[in-house]
């Protein structure tokens, strides 16, 4: 029947039937991210190693390059150094690399240390110091500047927005009443609309929202802000048909808008719909924050590619703490609780990022872990949180609830 | 316009989506000085250097290339090592190289650096990218195990001090014969490999009724292991050494799966036997695809170009002590049995058939990304 002694033919067949059957079991699937950890020498002069900003058609990236020159020679030219900081503060909120943070730094460099910095200087600090999530040195140069120069709009603004994810909701309501004489009803009503949204109470958001923009036009950003606010608080009150609508026409206006991708991702995942969101965050796997939420949908779905984005993921945080840094705590207490499948961690976490912010995230995500963990008295602070914030969003109160009935 | 201005920063809650800007310093012990290797991010050398000649917004590789004596320059400029008070020049060792970590494309720079005496302590001046991003950060290892934390460099904290007491080349050679022992132990799967090949060692096939029946003596079955180990050893350096000089690479799923579909064919072979004293041959092909899964391993260490040859062969060595001690704890305990229906049936049918679920369940895992949790 079969030949006694086995020919190299026979092993020839295993050895193809083998790699057959492998690369038809992985044909379509993908690129494996990590294929290059090893270094090596590109074969072809073409191969594109990186993406950066182009400067051939970007005047942005030219106009920072210039100011960046001009810097060189003379460090301590007030005017420029803001206006480049300025710059790369927007490109770091566009592109989310941190980096242009730290170019924002270096412009200031010469100012950044002082005590009494410039106005100018101290407002760009306290945006730097928010997006490093160092809170209570951001308020510490807004209640500053805002007692400097009161008529200082940006800085009463931003000021409101450390205060509503610090969880401090009636000095962020007092924040946006000054602003409104300084930028318009609009600007004031989307700052309100944005603490009482943060609070849990979405639905006297929503109202407020809809209001400002039924009275008359408004710029396009200004819109687009108020539009991205108003579907968030949407979502947050349950009307999620009309939520993934606005989110929809959001992204419509500006698709570079991360953070609203990113919500309409984690309204996507809460209705269960995993498909929608892959479709939505595919290629921006660039992006840390993106890629969780590809990453929670594919690992729902089971799918081939997730065990790859879930190891190259778990790399992102890994790097991440190896220089010392922190600033993920929510997005790792998400991966851990849903991916990894690990309670103890991800309450852990919830805890650390507790210390930090208080945005509804945060609260759900403390609830979340602490019933995944059998815990239900780690919610504690968060529990208190909701009452003495007056929030009635459904989503969080059914949790709470849950929460509640669990530690009786 | 006053909205406007405010709109734009304002929305900052600046999600940071992205790692802020690291690189990666490492540094081992060489003669009287040191070699090393520093990965740096693609994004941060365009910023000082303007690498994207053409301005497209893509850095390609001969753009790159181009810039590759700016760019060792550059880096190796901004790096000041010394012992005992004397500088350690510091030179361009090879081309620049390119790797990727999880943020993106670096490049590699390979160097060496030539200390006066030999040193006893090392001490690290770090000063690269601090003037453009304050939260840059320098994360140096020292010594190639791979085991301890790194130092990070930070700009208020940019020198310091490393004791080079153990970090001589046949420490290293020694911690890589260890690390390769404990590879083979923990991989299970390489493990599962050789004993399915190796379980119709004390066996043959008779003839005429192509029935598995006991070898006569011990020398042939020794002959037999000899084969199939030294098959597999040899398959399997060859794609180690390749894959870490980064001559070859492939995608890790592909050799995890192919991995786990070795393990399958060679399991299935002993109860449908295809090959018998040609095994050998298995052996070797598919100990080329083993290689690839241990080289991931080193990969991990990222080791200086010039720190590799001594560590492959440690960690070759110690792969194949742990191939040995398993050889020489099966061998007379297989010869033993080999006799008993117990060993023909439960052991090498039945034993076959369990290693050859266990690796599908594998395959299952790495190459669909279907969970199965056993063990």
């Amino acid at each position: 029947m079969r030949p006694r002694f086995l020919s190299t033919r026979g092993v020839l067949r295993t050895a193809l039937g083998l790699g057959l059957a492998v690369s038809l079991g992985l044909s379509g699937c993908g690129q494996t991210p990590a294929t290059e950890r090893v270094p090596f020498t590109p074969t072809s002069d073409g191969a594109v190693l990186e993406q950066v900003p182009a400067t051939a058609t970007d005047a942005k990236a030219r106009e920072r390059a210039a100011l960046r020159r001009a810097l060189a020679a003379r460090a301590d030219q007030l005017d420029l150094a803001l206006r480049l900081a300025r710059l790369d503060i927007e490109e770091g909120r566009a592109s989310g690399d941190p980096r242009y943070l730290g170019r924002a730094q270096a412009a200031l460099a010469p100012w950044w240390d002082a005590a009494t910095p410039p106005p100018g200087v101290r407002l760009l600090r306290a945006t730097i110091l928010q997006g490093r999530h160092e809170f209570p040195a951001a308020l510490a140069d807004l209640d500053a500047l805002v007692r400097e120069s009161p008529d200082d709009a940006q800085a009463w603004l931003t000021r409101a927005v450390v205060l509503g994810v610090r969880g401090e909701h009636p000095e962020a309501a007092r924040s946006c009443a000054m602003l409104t004489p300084l930028a318009g009803s609009l600007a004031g009503a989307v700052c309100q609309a944005q603490v009482k949204s943060l609070a849990g109470r979405s639905k006297e958001a929503q109202a407020l929202l809809s209001a400002a923009l039924a009275r008359g036009s408004h710029g396009v950003e200004e819109q687009a802000w108020a539009l991205s606010t108003l579907a968030e608080a949407t979502a947050r009150a349950g009307d999620t048909e009309r939520a993934t609508k606005l989110f929809a026409r959001v992204l419509a206006l500006d698709p570079s808008d991360a953070y609203t991708r990113a919500a309409y991702a984690d309204l996507l995942l809460d209705l269960d719909r995993p498909r929608d969101v892959i479709a939505l965050v595919k290629d921006h796997g660039q992006d840390d924050n993106q890629l969780l939420r590809r990453v929670l949908a594919e690992a729902a779905l089971g799918t081939p590619e997730a065990p790859a984005l879930i190891e190259e993921l778990g790399a992102r945080h890994a790097a991440s703490h190896l220089r010392g840094d922190a600033l993920h705590a929510r997005e790792e207490a998400r991966f851990a609780l849903h991916v990894q499948m690990d309670a103890a961690k991800a309450l852990k976490l919830a805890q650390v990022n507790w210390e930090v912010q208080h945005e509804p995230w945060d609260v759900r995500l403390l609830l979340e872990a602490a019933l995944a963990n059998h815990t239900p008295d780690a919610a504690g602070p968060a529990l208190r949180f909701l009452e003495a914030s007056g929030a009635d969003d459904p989503g969080l109160m059914a949790l709470a609830e849950r929460v509640r009935k669990a530690s009786r | 316009m006053k909205a406007l201005t405010l709109a734009v920063l304002l929305l900052p809650l600046v999600a940071l989506a992205h790692k802020p800007s690291d690189s990666y310093l490492h540094l081992d012990r060489a003669g009287d000085g040191f070699t090393g290797r520093w990965d740096v991010a693609l994004r941060d050398l365009e910023d000082v250097l303007v690498l994207d000649a053409d301005g497209d917004g893509a850095i390609t590789w001969s753009e790159l290339r181009a810039r590759q004596a700016d760019v060792s320059g550059y880096a190796l400029a901004r790096l000041k090592l010394s012992t005992e008070g004397a500088g350690c020049p510091l030179s361009a060792a090879s081309a620049l190289r390119v790797v990727r970590h999880s943020d993106g494309a670096y490049a590699v720079v390979d160097f060496t650096a030539a200390c006066p005496t030999a040193p006893g302590a090392l001490d690290v001046d770090y000063s690269l990218l601090f003037d453009r991003d304050p939260q840059h950060r320098g994360i140096v290892r020292v010594g190639s195990d791979g085991a301890g934390e790194p130092l990070i460099l930070s700009a208020s904290r940019h020198t310091a001090q490393v004791s080079l007491t153990g970090l001589s080349p046949w420490r290293r050679f020694g911690q890589m014969v260890h690390s390769g022992v404990e590879h083979i132990w923990a991989g299970v799967d390489h493990l599962l490999f050789l004993l399915a090949l190796l379980l119709p060692s004390v066996l043959r096939r008779d003839r005429e009724s192509g029935r598995w029946v006991p070898v006569t003596d011990f020398g042939s079955a020794v002959k037999d292991v000899v084969k199939v180990v030294s098959a597999f050893t040899l398959a399997h350096s060859l794609t180690l050494s390749a894959a870490s000089l980064g001559w070859v690479s492939l995608p890790s799923r592909l050799v995890e799966s192919a991995i786990a579909a070795s393990v399958i064919v060679a399991a299935l072979n002993n109860v449908f036997p295809l090959m018998d004293r040609t095994r050998w041959m298995a052996a070797f092909a598919l100990g080329l695809l083993h290689g690839f899964g241990f080289a991931s391993v080193l990969a991990d260490l990222e080791l200086p170009a010039g720190s590799l040859a001594v560590t492959l062969f440690g960690f070759n060595v110690g792969v194949e002590l742990g191939q040995l001690a398993c050889v020489a704890v099966f061998l007379p305990l297989a010869y033993l049995l080999r006799g008993t229906p117990v060993y023909r049936r439960a052991m090498l049918v039945g034993g076959s058939a369990v290693i050859a679920l266990v690796a599908c369940a594998w395959f299952a895992e790495r190459a669909f990304g279907v969970g199965v949790s056993f063990i």
